[in-house]
């Protein structure tokens, strides 16, 4: 096995990991703050993906086309939380399995109908171009290690958000006790707002962020959200620690199953998932 | 037969509506013919789900496994490895397969509750699509398997019927159809089902009183998977092919649509539900390309203001109407 190789399969690892918390930790945060399970959560990711698509053939700039992305995509989510799932707390899981399901659809035909279902690709910015080199034979690009710089600078910028401020003192306690917030006199709709916001960007700057590496298609919705719902399955519902170290190690799973045994590739994350389920029924961290 | 019954007015409803079934293949239309029969199979597929969902409370995301696993055993016996065409034993091993993997995949899953429920059930299902998607010795490929003809009834020499013709078909699973809805009716009378009732009600308060409610559950899973392998099985069948989409979650949404279509929990909800579906379904896409858009829409829409289904549209509908007396 050669050494150059495992590390580029680490670096690819530690990247899809990364970017797989992103996606992650706004389910679960959704699912332990609110208690809403959020199938259309992948179409947030595939939107982000799209979004920049878009933005970057009009502005040909890629911070720009994130900024604005970003931004969009919070107004996107403040709305669907006022309009719909503010609803959804109420109800019970299976409406809001098919709530969500029937978003899914509603997200993936407009898709179809404003951009098309076609693949397309995204420039990588010009200063990110180049290959960095490994040892001497192997190179790696350096934008999937600018990306997992940044994913890892979001993960860190959210651990400190929830762990360190106010606002994220209120989230987690709306995670363990929604009733008592309220009691206390916090707005707690607006509190809901934000998180919900904060979990559709996430997963909207996820895609967004890693349109430039690989192909913006029209199933990437589905196939993030079944990892996702994966990584918080091994991971533990509402905690986001948990889902940082699901997705790496789900990350993991994938990248070096397709190295070991590519033909059965596909079943390596749930094998994994399995095997956890076995030791701990309800995920690595309870919330 | 109280569920399967409720009033006179209901048991009317029921003898019009199988003698309407009954009835329609004589109208000679082969094409909707066949698509009423899909819809039995599926109703089928829907009421083996409500036992699970409705009765018991156990929302599982993933019971097409058992559907599209049902389709490929036929598939894998009867065209792939061509070890038996017999319906009898075909469809035998169609069940038992289906219930043997639910009552193991049972083991893990059911450990888990509520959304945890979910999404493993989800999770455990995609196992088996891969498996039938990417594994060459079971038929693994994206298009799924052309089948080599219909089971044959033959036993021994006597040859009772032949599936080839539509209608004999159509009435073949028109009998299965109504032999599900009577077991299950039976089911949900005895002891096993009056327990998973009372799971669905308050799980803690069956196990404070002494039932191994985990052993009910896998009972109930087992049973449910079995029954959808059945459907599974027809389906195949029906379509002389088979396909991993069989086993994909968008079917297990499909079916799960079916149920608050028609109702949870309600015997008759998984069949109105079907048929709601279906007609939905060909209503839609013979409107408009962007079905799809229309039917999330349809969903979003029957979630937040029916969610009930249409078996509760009656029930408010009766409230509209002031009863007048005397």
């Amino acid at each position: 096995m050669d050494l150059a190789l495992i590390l580029i399969q680490t670096l690819n690892a530690v990247q899809y990991g990364l970017l797989l918390f992103l996606v992650a930790s706004g389910l679960t945060l959704i699912f332990g703050v609110m208690g809403v399970i959020n199938l259309a959560h992948g179409s947030f990711y595939m939107m982000g993906a799209y979004l920049a698509f878009t933005l970057a053939s009009l502005t040909g700039n890629l911070f720009v086309t994130i900024v604005v992305g970003t931004v969009l995509s919070v107004v996107l989510g403040a709305l669907l939380e006022w309009a719909l799932f503010s609803h959804l707390y109420q109800r019970n899981h299976l409406q809001q399995v098919l709530l969500t399901y029937g978003l899914i659809l509603i997200f993936e035909e407009l898709r179809s109908v404003l951009v098309g279902n076609e693949v397309h690709s995204v420039q990588v910015p010009a200063w990110l171009d180049f290959s960095v080199p490994l040892g001497s034979v192997m190179t790696y690009p350096a934008y999937r290690l600018f990306m997992s710089v940044v994913c890892l600078v979001v993960a860190l910028g959210l651990y400190l958000l929830i762990q360190r401020t106010k606002v994220g003192a209120r989230i987690r306690a709306g995670a363990s006790n929604r009733g008592m917030v309220q009691v206390l006199g916090i707005d707690i709709d607006w509190l809901f707002r934000l998180v919900f916001s904060l979990g559709v960007a996430l997963a909207a700057f996820a895609g967004m962020i890693n349109a430039p590496a690989s192909a913006v298609s029209p199933g990437m919705g589905m196939q993030v959200l079944i990892v996702s719902f994966v990584v918080v399955i091994v991971g533990g519902i509402g905690s986001v620690r948990g889902a940082l170290l699901a997705s790496l190690l789900i990350a993991f799973a994938d990248t070096f199953g397709k190295v070991f045994v590519p033909d059965y590739a596909g079943i390596a994350i749930y094998v994994v998932m399995a095997g956890i389920l076995l030791w701990r029924p309800e995920g690595l961290f309870k919330s | 037969m109280s569920s399967l019954v409720k009033s006179p007015a209901r048991a009317v409803l029921i003898a019009v509506f199988f003698a309407l079934l009954a009835g329609f293949p004589q109208l000679d239309q082969e094409f909707y013919t066949e698509l009423v029969t899909r819809v039995m199979i599926l109703s089928m597929f829907a009421i083996s789900l409500d036992l699970l969902v409705g009765y018991t409370g156990l929302i599982s995301f993933g019971h097409a496994a058992w559907f599209g696993m049902g389709g490929y055993v036929f598939a894998l016996l009867g065209s792939k490895y061509q070890i038996t065409d017999s319906l009898w034993l075909t469809l035998s091993a169609a069940m038992l397969v289906t219930a043997a993997a639910a009552f193991i995949v049972g083991l893990f899953v059911l450990r888990t509750r509520g959304m945890f429920f979910i999404m493993v059930t989800l999770a455990f299902a995609q196992i088996f699509y891969f498996f039938f998607h990417d594994v060459k010795a079971l038929g693994g490929s994206s298009d799924g398997m052309n089948l080599r003809g219909k089971p044959s009834t033959a036993l021994g020499g006597w040859v009772p019927f032949e599936l080839t013709d539509t209608n004999t078909m159509y009435y073949f699973v028109l009998v299965l159809m109504a032999v599900l809805l009577l077991f299950m009716a039976l089911l949900l009378r005895s002891p096993l089902g009056r327990a998973l009732q009372g799971i669905r009600e308050n799980e803690h308060r069956m196990e404070a009183i002494g039932f191994p409610v985990f052993r009910y559950k896998l009972a109930a899973f087992t049973i449910a998977g079995g029954l959808a392998g059945l459907a599974g099985y027809l389906f195949a069948v029906l379509n002389s092919a088979v396909n991993p989409e069989m086993l994909s979650w968008h079917q297990s949404a499909d079916v799960l649509l079916m149920l608050i279509l028609g109702g949870m929990g309600q015997l008759w909800g998984g069949l109105v539900g079907a048929f709601t579906f279906v007609l939905l379904q060909e209503l839609l896409s013979s409107f408009t390309k962007l079905w799809h858009l229309w039917l999330g829409i349809a969903i979003v829409l029957i979630v937040l203001f029916l969610p009930g289904g249409m078996i509760s549209l009656a029930e408010r509908m009766k409230t509209l109407w002031p009863r007048r007396h005397g």
